[in-house]
């Protein structure tokens, strides 16, 4: 095993690199990601080095840059957008759902649509509106889109590049609070497919479940809660459209109980989807309702409330300790 | 500044009579160029697409069709841009394209199953016999920005710009007047120019978007948009078919030897309704239907083409074409079924994905349980 620790940004600056060089009809497009790098610097130096015709620094335009990709797409290419910003995906969003997620549907097959859409999300930064967005139900409830988030340096690495080998349009979600920390990468061999889920943390008692940013909360909770003698399973979905559900009906069929945790509001989410297939599923094998722990369905807040608003391992121990309690 | 004082291009008064305008000059000799069999061919075009679109319209009366949208009025300025292009082009439609389609090889029949139900997208783009003809876009002006975007991978190819014009490639879009506000024009519109993308943006000003006229869209003509964009722009009439052609010619030709984009305004007239849904009465007066009548567009070829000494044998041909066209449409319309059921399924991603694969096994299980009860 050749193993590298490194950040999750550039974790996929690396897969970024991996999959331009494997393939000369990628091609990286969005806001500042040329020169800069991008704001969060998860494309720097690919500028430099595969020159200004396979990285582009587009005009400011997400409608015109998802647009533009989808043409670009119809020429053989295979793009691969940034969206700056969550909130700023929605100036995009009438390309994303009523073209690009229709399109191949639309041609009957006879129309590919490999394109990815990088979009930084989620909270704990502190930042003003529109930067701490989970915006990721829009787009698992649209047909023909798939929609992963890493939460791992190693799976960073590996989903952006089968992420961008895919044939249908992959919304890219990166947590945005985990670009930073590090985490080793495995750089030989992927650990699991694109879309599949995957139990990071072995458990008896309850079942926690989550994506992107949410995962590292979950570990948090697990490791007190065993401090308490709860022993907690953790499953990191990682793909959020399709859901691999047979590890999470695995791990309740074996617990009896579930705990899903998301940044996102909790009115029509994708935890709520989830929670319902595995009652549907599973329903014998629970003990307790599936329980959900979300942000409130409230506009993200200011940053200084920032705390109030998403969950944390309190919250989701407060729901631990529900489910045991039925 | 006004329409009037805004240079157009018009080679053919609308009587038919060779008076080109001052503006048409430089375009004069591509006409000088063209064959009398292709004057011909573009009168022959426009007068079978008008029997093909009226046998639809008709079609949808009588319950065939979910919608038709029309294309009357608009032959000219459809035909000229579409003889323009060249074999190796590629052509963005909006809806209303009927004639461009056409010539590119579609089959109207195509066209039909969108509108009958049968079919999201119609015909295959990527099969050659449809010339490079990209289906058609319902939402308006999304297909700005594919055309856009599909122009700059034609540059990054190396695809144009080479200096020879029947290897190099362009592309053409289509959109109207009312599309002309949507935001994806004006990206598409700086998308092409910061890649000095090959494309036409080729507007078709039938002077109503729905119930809405034009003057609501601009309070100045169109084809002043480009220059924002610093994209050379050409204002045509668009019931002229050989001003349309020429001027199409000229600005894909400038498009695909490296210049970037380019764009047309056409100015014509929807002479039917916006679709069959809609009633033109509610919003529209006869004196303004009846002046735009006059300057028909196959009224002012045909004329022309008389005084070039055209026969009548060769009219009764086009109209004979043109009838057994329309009666062709009919009779393959109405045979046209409803697709089976797993088309809903089988497309909705280019790769196997297991929900998809679900559903269609559950409603497989649910129809069967059905049919075997019967049994």
């Amino acid at each position: 095993m050749t193993l590298e620790t490194m950040p999750l940004s550039k974790a996929l600056n690396a897969g970024l690199r991996k999959a331009m060089q494997d393939d000369p009809r990628v091609l990286l497009m969005g806001e500042d990601i040329g020169q800069l790098g991008g704001v969060f610097r998860v494309t720097e130096g690919l500028q430099a080095e595969f020159g200004d015709k396979r990285v582009l620094d587009t005009p400011l335009a997400e409608s015109g840059i998802v647009g533009t990709a989808i043409g670009l797409a119809m020429a053989g290419f295979r793009p691969v957008c940034e969206i700056q910003f969550d909130g700023f995906v929605f100036p995009a969003f009438d390309q994303i759902t009523s073209q690009l997620a229709k399109m191949t549907n639309r041609h009957e097959g006879a129309v590919s649509m490999p394109i990815v859409i990088r979009i930084p999300y989620g909270g704990h930064i502190g930042a003003v509106e529109h930067h701490q967005e989970s915006p990721e139900a829009y787009f698992a409830h649209t047909p023909g889109l798939r929609v992963v988030s890493p939460s791992t340096s190693n799976d960073a690495y590996w989903m952006i590049q089968e992420a961008i080998a895919s044939n249908d349009p992959v919304i890219f979600l990166e947590p945005k609070s985990r670009y930073w920390p590090k985490g080793e990468v495995e750089l030989e061999a992927s650990a699991a497919p694109l879309h599949a889920s995957r139990v990071v943390r072995r458990g008896t008692d309850v079942t926690l479940v989550g994506h992107g940013a949410m995962v590292t909360t979950l570990l948090q909770a697990a490791a007190l809660a065993e401090a308490e003698g709860t022993s907690c399973e953790v499953v990191d979905v990682r793909s959020l459209s399709p859901v691999d559900y047979e590890p999470i009906l695995d791990s309740v069929r074996s617990t009896g109980r579930m705990v899903y945790a998301q940044e996102a509001p909790g009115n029509t989410s994708v935890g709520g989807e989830i929670a319902a297939t595995v009652m549907e599923r599973a329903f014998y094998a629970l003990e307790a309702p599936v329980l959900r722990v979300s942000g409130f369905d409230v506009p993200f807040p200011p940053a200084k409330l920032e705390g109030a608003y998403l969950p944390d391992a309190d919250r989701i121990l407060e729901a631990v300790d529900r489910s045991l309690a039925y | 500044m006004t329409s009037i004082e805004t240079p157009l291009v018009r080679i053919l008064e609308a009587d038919g009579s060779f008076a080109p305008s001052a503006a048409s000059e430089q375009y004069l000799p591509l006409i000088d160029a063209l064959a009398d069999s292709d004057l011909e061919q573009f009168h022959r075009d426009m007068v079978v697409i008008r029997a093909i679109d009226t046998q639809a319209t008709n079609l949808q009366r009588q319950g065939q069709l979910a919608l038709w949208p029309p294309s009357r009025g608009q032959e000219a300025a459809q035909v000229g841009s579409a003889r323009a292009a060249r074999t190796q082009d590629t052509l963005f439609p909006s809806y209303r394209e009927h004639a461009v389609t056409r010539i590119r090889g579609v089959d109207p029949l195509d066209i039909i199953k969108v509108m009958r139900g049968t079919s999201h997208g119609g015909w295959d783009p990527t099969d050659p016999k449809n010339g490079n003809t990209r289906i058609y876009t319902l939402v308006l002006a999304s297909q700005t920005l594919h055309a856009a975007g599909y122009a700059m991978g034609l540059a990054f190819d190396g695809k144009t710009g080479s200096g020879d014009v029947d290897r190099d490639e362009a592309v053409v879009v289509y959109y109207g007047d009312g599309a002309s506000s949507q935001g994806d024009v004006h990206e598409a519109m700086v998308f092409a120019a910061s890649y000095n993308a090959p494309v036409v943006f080729f507007l078709q000003n039938n002077h109503w978007a729905i119930s809405v006229p034009v003057q609501t869209q601009s309070k100045v003509p169109l084809v002043g948009r480009g220059a924002g964009y610093g994209i050379p722009s050409v204002r045509v009439d668009g019931n002229d078919v050989l001003a349309s052609y020429a001027v199409s010619r000229t600005l894909l030709d400038e498009a695909r030897g490296g210049a970037g984009p380019r764009a047309i305004e056409a100015v014509t007239y929807r002479m039917g309704a916006h679709t069959t849904s809609d009633d033109p009465t509610k919003y529209r007066g006869s004196d303004e239907e009846q002046s735009w009548a006059l300057r028909d567009p196959i009224a002012r070829m045909e004329a022309f083409l008389r005084s070039r000494g055209a026969s009548d044998a060769f009219f009764a041909d086009v109209e004979a074409e043109a009838a057994d066209a329309a009666e062709d449409l009919r009779a393959r319309t109405v045979e046209l079924t409803a697709p089976t059921r797993n088309l809903m399924f089988d497309h909705v991603y280019s790769e196997q994905h297991p929900l998809i694969d679900q559903q269609r096994a559950w409603l497989d299980d649910y129809e069967a349980s059905f049919e075997g009860g019967a049994a």
